[in-house]
């Protein structure tokens, strides 16, 4: 129950930004809802079920792609995002059934490989697709602030749909059986776990959100290349975002992403050519001094002062 | 026979990919690491290479001591203040970790060297060897063989050493190693080390066959991943052997298919031998 | 009465090594069996072979008459068919609850979240484990995590349990508490497999004795014909005290 009403808050919290904020402040915001819910996708497998996946990419860029191609046939852009969610959801669950029972490292670079070879698949079609000339979609009819805020609602509904499906599988045999695999694959196993289905299931849920999400960016931004879609900047982000916010758990993703979000924003307008450089030394400080997340250590600070309990 | 062209150049890469792919698959399979550093390791690597060559004349194949002792000096110093921190933590952390520092020192080097491409042309090339239909530059023959006579040393080094063992008995089991007295952390920070003395090495005899940028640095990783899946992990042997395979697979690829599509097909490849054969053409499986 | 698990002409080899060779077995329902060897004889590795980690390469294993050789594990363990392991393993970050949770939800049948808990609850108030419910599973001592092993298979609502080296570690008045727990566990209704390399441990609780030596079956039995057999007490104490005893 309480975690439905900080859901509640965090969308009031979010619904406020166009009443109050300039557009700055409402191209921040939708960044940071894309952000959120791209770390909320990534948690179902990385963070429950504890594979580290590099895919991310690959379905984002997949999703943007399905949807703008779709779009460029004539297909209405809800439908064709619902498509690229679909499209990416059925390539997740068969690639999954082949790398999946991959562990560790031979996962991580299955899934980092798919990236690459879904990037140059794209840039080969360019009948389809456009090749590396990339591909647009102009959105009609509609004033640049409209717009703004119709791709800021969108990517808020979709933040709040994927925060939802992250508290329903948390509490719910199939979170349950993702933290079990997490721990102790063979252990899961053999207490009856069918842990080939529940993993595709988490790879196919992370690739459901990632892909529309990927799907509303394209249509956001109107004009998208391989390189950009298939960053594979987009695989590490969420990671990073998750583990700043607490691996495995519910609003880590949404915490984290929010404040790598605002430390991007800083480093970005701060060191401009070195930014890279700067979010390398964070991510090496986050490892190896907060790696339970900034929740744990929030956590750990209300503990001390309990002594009454 | 342009057949049997193709197959040299791809032998002569695959001789240099072998000394890629080495260091990468020893930190792999002896630490459980995967060395993201590995790429930006071998373009710090031809750097040295090229400005020793441009400044002060040194050959390429000279410099690849001075390279060497370098990054060994870097890759020990990484491992023991930052890596051994987490060594023990998930697959997940370290990984992470040595993303994080490729990009620092990968950024670093763009601010230092600039993005574009620079090309270390040798004033008096060795000339070219003509072998029936085959044609191959001498220096690259001469690279290679350094290569190969690098991968050999580590393979010896790792046998017939005291540290070699050690190394070997930490990869096998750590506890019992550090139950028999060997001093793990130690061990670890030696074993990264020769990991990145073998990217150094590499960069600096890649130099005079590759522009050197640091943008190749995923290039140089990418293939390091595909060599150690196709070799099977953490041994020497499979290095080379995965190193040559991705050599004559590149080359063949490149004029049936045409060379925009190497990447793809190396990775495809590495995607379905990860199905197929999780432990590599050898049959070895390493360590996981 | 018929077999409840049957092992025809069991082998499983590993490379070039075979672990269990050509082992037939059959255990009724109802029965406390000791299945004896000394170390390295095979005997987690017939285990193995029965639960599906290691599924046999050659012969068959039926449970309860259907042919579950090649079932996969999460398959053979919902259909009643539980085990602890030699080594425990918890999922160590889970309260010890959520353990034993875990199993009555994933194989004992349970309905949802919140009856698996409150079996899960049951069966730890049966091991002894109760006041230790909430708390971490890897920080409970070795006895402790040993029932929770106990506890975790009898979630899992088996008609057959598995119980591999379940006193490795314990002193002996732990391990008369395990005792009296698995007799208790029998009384319950559950068939019990109890593997173990100490013989002494075995013969009050089992009714009958399986005996593995270098992976093979050397002898099937009552406690009393077993321990006297000339091949068990070779296997155990050599050739030559075995002679001599003879003598």
């Amino acid at each position: 129950m309480k975690h439905w009403l900080w859901l509640a808050a965090f969308v009031a919290a979010c619904a406020l930004v166009p009443l109050f904020g300039n557009n700055y402040a409402l191209r921040l915001a939708t960044i940071m809802c894309l952000y959120a819910g791209l770390a909320l996708s990534w948690n179902f497998i990385g963070g429950m079920a504890g594979y580290p996946s590099f895919a991310t990419a690959a379905f984002f860029g997949l999703g943007a792609y399905v949807s703008a191609v779709l779009q460029a046939k004539g297909v209405p852009f809800v439908a064709a995002w619902a498509a690229a969610g679909f499209a990416a959801t059925i390539f997740a669950a068969l690639i999954g059934m082949a790398i999946l029972h991959l562990k560790g490292h031979y996962f991580a670079i299955a899934s980092l490989a798919v990236v690459e070879v879904l990037r140059e698949v794209v840039n080969t079609a360019e009948g389809l697709t456009g090749g590396g000339m990339g591909i647009n979609i102009p959105l009609q009819g509609m004033s640049a602030d409209v717009q703004a805020r119709l791709f800021f609602f969108v990517m808020l509904t979709m933040t709040v749909v994927l925060l939802a499906a992250t508290i329903i599988v948390s509490t719910s045999k199939l979170g349950f059986g993702l933290r079990c695999i997490s721990q102790n694959e063979d252990a899961a196993d053999i207490l009856g776990i069918n842990t080939t289905f529940y993993k595709v299931a988490a790879f196919s849920l992370s690739a459901f959100g990632v892909a529309i999400i990927g799907a509303i960016y394209a249509s956001w931004v109107q004009y998208i290349e391989p390189p950009d879609v298939f960053d594979i900047l987009y695989s590490v982000k969420p990671l990073v975002m998750v583990l700043l916010g607490g691996l495995g758990t519910i609003f880590g993703p949404v915490i984290g992403a929010v404040l790598y979000l605002a430390l991007e924003e800083l480093v970005w307008r701060n060191f401009l050519t070195v930014h890279a450089a700067v979010l390398g030394a964070l991510i090496v400080a986050l490892v190896l001094f907060l790696p339970n997340g900034v929740g744990a250590m929030f956590r750990q600070w209300r503990k001390r002062p309990a002594v009454q309990s | 026979m342009i057949y049997f062209q193709v197959l040299a150049n791809g032998l002569v890469l695959g001789g240099l990919y072998a000394c890629i792919a080495a260091g990468f698959s020893l930190v792999w399979g002896v630490l459980n690491v995967i060395n993201i550093l590995h790429g930006t390791f071998i373009v710090l690597g031809s750097y040295i290479a090229l400005f020793s060559y441009n400044f002060l004349g040194i050959h390429p194949f000279i410099s690849v001591i001075t390279a060497g002792a370098l990054l060994y000096l870097i890759g020990h110093l990484v491992q023991s203040s930052l890596i051994n921190r987490v060594i023990a933590a998930p697959v997940l952390m370290t990984l992470t970790l040595t993303f994080g520092l490729d990009l620092l020192l990968n950024n670093l080097m763009l601010v230092a060297f600039k993005a574009d491409y620079r090309k270390l042309v040798l004033d008096n090339p060795l000339g070219r060897l003509e072998l029936g239909p085959i044609f191959m530059p001498l220096d690259r023959i001469a690279a290679m063989g350094l290569a190969l006579l690098l991968t050999f040393l580590l393979h010896r080094l790792l046998r017939d050493s005291r540290i070699g063992r050690a190394i070997i008995a930490v990869r096998m089991d750590r506890e019992a190693a550090s139950l028999m007295g060997v001093n793990v952390s130690r061990i670890n920070a030696i074993t990264f080390g020769l990991g990145a003395m073998m990217a150094g090495a590499a960069g600096s005899l890649l130099s005079i066959v590759y522009p050197i940028s640091p943008l190749n640095s995923g290039m140089f990783l990418g293939k390091a991943f595909v060599i150690c899946v196709l070799g099977g992990l953490g041994s020497v042997p499979g290095a080379i052997v995965g190193g040559l395979a991705l050599g004559v697979i590149e080359s063949f690829g490149a004029i049936w298919f045409g060379p925009e599509h190497a990447v793809t097909i190396s990775f495809t490849l590495l995607i379905l031998i990860l199905i197929f054969r999780p432990a590599g053409l050898m049959g070895k499986r390493g360590f996981e | 009465m018929t077999a409840l698990l049957e092992l025809k002409n069991v082998s499983r080899r590993f490379g070039g090594l075979v672990a269990v060779k050509d082992v037939s077995v059959s255990i009724k329902q109802g029965e406390i069996v000791g299945l004896l060897g000394p170390n390295g004889a095979g005997k987690t590795t017939l285990v193995n072979v029965v639960t599906g980690v290691h599924p046999a390469t050659g012969g068959s294993v039926l449970f309860e008459g259907r042919d579950i050789t090649h079932m996969p594990a999460f398959r053979i363990a919902r259909s009643g068919l539980a085990r602890t392991f030699q080594i425990v393993q918890p999922f160590p970050k889970m309260t010890v609850v959520e353990n034993v949770a875990a199993a009555a939800l994933f194989a004992g049948g349970a309905g949802g979240m919140q009856e698996a808990f409150e079996l899960a609850r049951r069966q730890l108030e049966f091991a002894g484990l109760a006041d230790a419910a909430d708390q971490i599973a890897s920080t409970l001592t070795l006895a402790k995590r040993k029932r929770l092993e106990f506890a975790k298979g009898l979630a899992m609502n088996p008609k057959l349990l598995m119980l591999d080296e379940v006193n490795a570690g314990l002193n002996s008045a732990e391990v008369e508490d395990a005792m009296r727990l698995i007799r208790r566990i029998a009384d319950s209704g559950v068939t019990i497999l109890i593997i173990e390399h100490i013989m002494k441990v075995v013969l009050s609780v089992s009714d009958r004795l399986l005996v593995l030596h270098h992976g093979e079956l050397i002898a099937d039995g009552l406690p009393a014909e077993v321990t006297n057999d000339r091949r068990v007490i070779e296997a155990y104490l050599g050739k030559r005290y075995a002679e001599k005893t003879e003598r």
